[in-house]
């Protein structure tokens, strides 16, 4: 018996001794440089690996900023400017600094504005009945409200609201990491500035047919009848896109949203925090400003 | 003797043939067709018509826009009274030419008579040229352009036509009547199709659950030289293109590859009926039959109806009320697909009109995947569908085109076996759309 066990032990224990230096040797010989920096950048990254960044993870976007000369198309949402500042810090280079973005849902067809025409029964995926039929509300553009945004959000930001029906952003839990963006089949959501004071005016709606035929289906669709682009002469902040207002992030929310917001006849453009204002008659709008932080 | 088949999958779902025995009914034109310029594979049509224009049965009303289109042609007589967007099966609006229909004149070039013109004398670059000008594409459902199938690319040697006369699909009918009906036609136009490809042999593959067709097509068939009737044993989706062949040829289409890449040409034989009235008769494809079916129709019909007849129009015909209807499928139950109004059109790819009850159009529920593997043993691609289906859902789109997920053609078999009732091949659509996206973006 006590023979046993020592010839077990000595015949594991040499076992064990050729196998460790004969890994000691390889890991000698084949050993690859990787610069100390990326673990350090890796360190201070949010260990999120959601791919924001537009990276297969946080070590992969380490290594990414390590080689780079400069920061200019390397950012992480979800840190944010004080994460970049961290890596800046590391690596010896320029921070830039971006404003904290948010995600906005460019569709307001909910139950009550776009009430259920059509009955699908198929599998719970917007993928799915987008690659079918247009939708249950009748819009081809529009939310089809199965959630596939809120399962791929990995930050808790995404709710379904039972009543409308819609997905609703949680401005505060968003990292604006852009996972949304990519899975929505409608590509219904954008990227914008927060805005001083959450302020933020965005039209509220993609559909590009004519306006009878969107105004069928839904009661807040953009029906392209031009009364924004008027109220606000910018150069270029709000403009039409066929038969479709879109208002770009640099609008003067300040000066400019509640008219924005106040023109729309079909209330198709969406005010965060900013109340509808009529415009007074015949007053001409101040300039805009050109840039907004 | 042991009857083909194809070699691997394939399940054999009850085949509810209720309108097997209704013969073929013309269906009165409607008072306003609307056609719609995209009803095949390829680009939409180009509108040769505006708005007050008259036309005639047959006149040509949109042309080809490149090599991979078609003609459209008038299917009533009357005035266009507008070019519009419709809502289409899935609820988008496409383009389409809507028509009111006042009488019923027909383009005087166009032989109605009901005789059999059996001889031809035209070579085969002039019956390309005719089945072009008559719009004619698959009517099977893939509504691939016919000229083109008939122009063997240079470089590959063809060896035989074959002809679908499957019809595997449970419920529809349509082109069993027409083997029926329609037998010395078919057999023309087969001869027409061999002729134009220059092949001295045609295999017509008939489903053994339709002795009275096979009978009937090999006693005509023998008066027609080179032209062979093959029973073959039932089973879905054995009218699928690579199934088919694979079990009348034993050969086996590569993944990607073309039927005419191990030397076939396939038509179906709706497709066939159509090319012999375009060429023999000088007849466009206006008109098509529809199998009208389902459990909720008191009176399943195989209508013959004018291309842009609304759907509602054929349910009227066939005495159904949609009081009871659960779902619409244009199509069959395997591959249909529902419908989202009754007032879209007939196109020249509707085989057929099913209406489910409420009770038969509802989903099972669905439990874990139990690892059976029946899934695996049903797929004629040999695909794995239990893992794609995860992959869909997981949006895993790398692994998905690894595992093939491409190769699925959306037959349905592995949704309709699976015990644990998953939604396998929604999923897999699913892999399939966004896969074939990121394919598309590399180009
Ligand atoms: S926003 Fe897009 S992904 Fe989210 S529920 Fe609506 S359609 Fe689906
Ligand atoms: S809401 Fe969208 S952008 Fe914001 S954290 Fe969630 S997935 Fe990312
Ligand atoms: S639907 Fe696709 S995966 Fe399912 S059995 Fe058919 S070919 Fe195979
Ligand atoms: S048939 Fe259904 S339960 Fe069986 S292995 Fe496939 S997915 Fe799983």
């Amino acid at each position: 018996m006590g023979s046993l066990l020592l010839n077990s032990i000595l015949l594991l224990g040499s076992v064990g001794l050729v196998a460790a230096s004969v890994l000691f040797f390889v890991a000698k010989k084949f050993y690859v440089y990787e610069n100390p920096k990326i673990d350090e950048v890796d360190d201070v990254l949010p260990s999120a690996n959601c791919g924001g960044c537009g990276f297969p993870g946080c070590r992969a976007f380490a290594e990414a900023t390590v080689g780079a000369t400069d920061l200019e198309e390397l950012f992480c949402p979800v840190g944010g400017n004080e994460t970049m500042k961290a890596v800046a810090k590391i690596l010896g280079l320029e921070v830039v600094e971006k404003g904290p973005m948010v995600a906005v849902l460019r569709c307001n067809g909910s139950n009550e504005n776009s009430p259920k025409k059509i009955n699908y029964d198929g599998v719970s995926s917007c993928l799915s009945a987008h690659s079918m039929y247009a939708g249950e509300g009748g819009c081809p553009f529009g939310c089809l409200k199965l959630d596939d945004c809120v399962r791929v959000c990995d930050f808790d930001a995404l709710k379904m609201d039972a009543k409308t029906g819609l997905p609703v952003v949680d401005e505060k839990k968003c990292t604006a990491c852009g996972a949304c963006v990519d899975i929505c089949p409608r590509n219904i959501y954008e990227l914008r500035p927060i805005g001083k004071q959450s302020k933020r005016v965005y039209v509220a709606c993609l559909n590009t047919e004519k306006g009878a035929i969107a105004k069928k289906n839904c009661a807040v669709a953009c029906i392209g009848c031009n009364k924004c682009v008027k109220v606000y002469d910018s150069g270029g902040a709000v403009v039409m896109k066929g038969l479709l207002s879109y208002i770009s992030p640099q609008v003067d929310v300040e000066n400019q949203g509640g008219y924005l917001v106040g023109s729309c006849p079909t209330n198709a453009i969406m005010g965060i925090n900013v109340e509808a204002k009529k415009l007074p008659p015949k007053k001409k709008p101040s300039k805009p400003k050109e840039k907004e932080s | 003797m042991e009857l083909k088949t194809f070699k691997k999958g394939g399940i054999h779902p009850e085949e509810n043939k209720l309108s097997v025995s209704a013969p073929i009914e013309s269906l009165a034109p409607p008072a306003i067709v609307s056609i719609p310029i995209s009803q095949h594979i390829g680009a939409p049509s180009k509108p040769l018509v505006k708005k007050g224009d008259e036309v005639k049965v047959g006149t040509p009303i949109a042309e080809m826009s490149s090599f991979i289109s078609a003609f459209i042609h008038s299917s009533v007589s009357g005035t266009v009274s507008k070019i519009d967007d419709v809502v289409d099966s899935s609820g988008l609006r496409k383009q389409a030419i809507i028509i009111k229909t006042d009488g019923d004149t027909w383009e005087k070039s166009i032989d109605r008579s009901p005789e059999l013109k059996k001889n031809f004398t035209l070579d085969a670059s002039e019956i390309i040229e005719k089945v072009k000008k008559a719009g004619i594409v698959g009517l099977g459902g893939a509504t691939f352009p016919s000229y083109v199938k008939l122009m063997v690319p240079k470089g590959k040697k063809a060896f035989a036509v074959v002809i679908n006369g499957v019809e595997c699909e449970p419920y529809l009918t349509s082109d069993h009547r027409i083997m029926l009906e329609k037998t010395d036609e078919i057999l023309v136009g087969v001869s027409l199709i061999m002729k134009a490809t220059n092949l001295k042999k045609a295999i017509i593959g008939i489903e053994n659950n339709k002795p009275d067709a096979i009978s009937i097509m090999r006693t005509k068939a023998k008066n027609f030289e080179g032209i062979e009737i093959l029973p073959l044993k039932v089973m879905y989706p054995q009218g699928a293109e690579k199934q088919l062949i694979q079990a009348v040829t034993g050969k086996e289409v590569p993944a990607g590859g073309l039927p005419i890449d191990v030397g076939a040409v396939i038509f179906n034989v709706g497709t066939a009926f159509a090319i012999y009235e375009a060429v023999q008769k000088k007849k466009p494809l206006v008109e098509r039959v529809v199998t009208v079916t389902g459990k909720a129709i008191p009176k399943p019909s195989n209508l013959l109806c004018r291309i842009g007849t609304p759907v509602a129009n054929l349910l009227e015909q066939a005495g159904g009320s949609l009081e009871n209807a659960g779902k619409i499928i244009n199509g069959g139950p395997m591959m249909g697909k529902a419908l989202v109004t009754p007032d879209v059109p007939i196109t020249k790819g509707t085989s057929g009109i099913l209406v489910m009850p409420k009770e038969l159009a509802t989903r099972k529920k669905e439990s874990p995947c139990i690892r059976c593997a029946k899934c695996v043993t049903v797929c004629p691609m040999v695909l794995e569908p239990y893992l794609l289906s995860r992959l869909g859902r997981k949006y895993l789109w790398e692994r998905f085109e690894v595992e093939k997920g491409m190769n699925c053609f959306e037959c349905g078999s592995c949704s309709f076996t699976c015990p644990a009732n998953i939604p396998l091949l929604d999923y897999i659509r699913v892999g399939k759309t966004e896969v074939g996206r990121i394919i598309r973006s590399r180009k």
